[in-house]
């Protein structure tokens, strides 16, 4: 009796989420899917009713497109290295911070993640432009001013900037978990600062890690106003290609395709990820 | 007392110094009295602030962005909160697809959300509606509302709604004298988390809006893709102000550390 009042109440209580999350997630993303099988003629636009896997077989064996992928790749993963390499020292020295200093430089090092990735981008593009702020700085000191805007190096280096919050944030969690004597005992015990790192810090932190690495990843991956700002014309990467196919080209099924299997990788990533943390997770919805 | 070394902590400043280097560059060269992008080495001038208000397109996309973000963080929230209730409170078949559908908009790239909304908004043939695309923003700031609105429901003591239920209270009087004052700091900070990241967002906006439309996001993003001047650096320093005002106000409402480090 109660199990079914319960049912009808839950129900009742998310259909308008449900109703939305229908209409404008589940509905959209199967006609975007359907859309990529469409087939697409320049001169008539998307034929529908004709099918192909045209636009796989093209992201297959075009080298524009694999080139791209691979691209995008290999920033992403350069990306979340950097963000581990910075960011676990990072998170630990704040740890061991005192009191009032903690929050206040936890907050001014995440506070940046809530303003516009625009800006932020902005910001890089003025430091980093051809006149910049730094290559003024090079040519106050004598020296020769180098490019750096519209090269990987200024997308690699912002987007670091944009996605270090990202992994901060899961292992400043897990070191809350750290229960700080044992630390202590190791000392004690004789152990040298880094056997503590290396057999005390370090496994703890390691599912912050692994989650952070992998929304790095997948953010890095699908990033798109980091390299449009940044990147220029040239140096392109997977979703600032599918802006170009879907407004500039106007070859939707080829963007959407496009569009599917940066979804698809994304989401392998991120389900690897959410089996890792669901055991957490499901504790905190109280079961 | 701190106990990290020097060396930990001239890496610390570094690492301060890489975070806040962009956004205070960006808000010095806003008040540059010269026509390029330099610091205003030789005295302050407000001249591109002025600039800003000058131009229409911009205080048209200001509004735009503004109403979008209030009408959308309120609808996101008048969604969020029953959803959250009823997947921390009943049991019922399907309850974690639920959940799981309603914070996917997380971790599906705003991109695919971006041309998968254009695709449907074009057949439908409203594409460029600014109704369509508040639902859109709906969609995307739902799950931070939600997640909040979750931690705070379950943190929540339930025996004062046990004792109102057992006196005879009504559901409707349980929610608005009970419950919702009890949840309320998370549905505060979840509107104002929704707010930002509707005021924000660009990536799927870029794909769904018309010129009359253009949210200042967007319209940032076009202006800086075609020239670069110090206007840029006034409007970017008007939304770090608005930003870090909206987070003052959330700090106080319900604690930026747990919004950001997510400790409920």
């Amino acid at each position: 009796m109660s199990v079914l009042r319960d049912t009808g109440r839950g129900y009742l209580l998310s259909a308008p989420a449900l109703a939305l999350f229908f209409g404008l997630l589940v509905l959209p993303l199967a006609l975007t899917l359907v859309l990529s099988f469409n087939v697409f003629d320049y001169e008539i636009g998307v034929k529908g009713g004709e099918w192909t896997l045209a636009q796989y077989a093209n992201l297959l064996t075009d080298s524009y497109f694999y080139e791209i992928f691979l691209r995008t790749f290999w920033i992403s993963a350069l990306v979340t290295l950097l963000c581990v390499v910075i960011g676990v020292p990072e998170a630990y020295i704040l740890s061991r911070m005192g009191t009032p200093w903690r929050s206040i430089f936890l907050i001014l090092i995440l506070t940046p993640l809530l303003i516009s990735v625009v800006v932020r981008a902005f910001g890089w593009s003025l430091l980093l432009g051809a006149d910049g702020l730094i290559n003024q700085a090079i040519q106050a000191l004598g020296g020769r001013p180098i490019k750096m805007l519209y090269t990987p190096f200024a997308v690699i280096l912002a987007l670091v900037h944009v996605m270090l919050p990202f992994m901060i944030i899961p292992v400043w969690t897990s070191l809350q978990k750290l229960d700080a004597s044992a630390e202590q005992a190791a000392l004690s015990l004789g152990a040298t600062q880094a056997q503590v790192m290396r057999m005390v810090v370090l496994p703890q932190v390691m599912p912050g890690v692994l989650s952070g690495t992998l929304i790095v990843f997948g953010l890095s991956a699908s990033s798109f106003a980091i390299p449009g700002l940044l990147g220029g014309r040239r140096l392109k990467m997977v979703a600032t290609v599918v802006y170009d196919q879907y407004l500039s080209e106007l070859n939707w099924p080829m963007g959407a395709a496009i569009a599917v299997a940066l979804l698809l990788i994304n989401l392998l990533v991120m389900l690897s990820w959410n089996r890792l943390v669901e055991g957490r997770y499901k504790k905190s919805l109280g079961e | 007392m701190s106990k990290n070394g020097p060396l930990a902590l001239s890496f610390h400043a570094l690492v301060v110094v890489f975070m806040l280097a962009p956004l205070v560059v960006v808000c010095l060269v806003a008040f540059t009295p010269e026509n390029t992008l330099s610091l205003p080495w030789h005295g302050f001038s407000l001249r591109w602030f002025r600039a800003v208000f000058e131009r229409a397109d911009f205080i048209q996309s200001f509004y735009n962005s503004l109403i979008l973000a209030v009408v959308a963080a309120t609808l996101a929230t008048l969604i969020a909160v029953p959803a959250a209730l009823a997947i921390t409170r009943y049991r019922f078949p399907g309850r974690d697809f639920l959940n799981g559908l309603f914070l996917s908009p997380i971790i599906i790239p705003h991109l695919v959300l971006g041309v998968a909304m254009l695709r449907l908004f074009a057949l439908m043939g409203v594409n460029g509606s600014f109704v369509w695309l508040m639902f859109a923003h709906v969609v995307v700031i739902t799950p931070y509302v939600l997640r909040l609105v979750i931690a705070a429901s379950i943190g929540m003591d339930r025996s004062a709604e046990q004792a109102a239920e057992s006196l005879g209270a009504s559901r409707f009087t349980l929610f608005r004298l009970i419950t919702l004052p009890m949840i309320l700091p998370g549905v505060a900070g979840g509107w104002l988390l929704a707010f930002i990241n509707s005021f924000d967002e660009v990536t799927l906006s870029i794909f769904v809006t018309s010129p009359s439309t253009q949210t200042l996001p967007v319209r940032m993003y076009v202006y800086a893709t075609e020239s670069i001047d110090p206007m840029m650096a006034a409007v970017s320093a008007l939304v770090i102000a608005l930003t870090a005002a909206t987070m003052i106000i959330l700090d106080r409402v319900y604690g930026l550390d747990r919004v950001l480090v997510g400790r409920h």
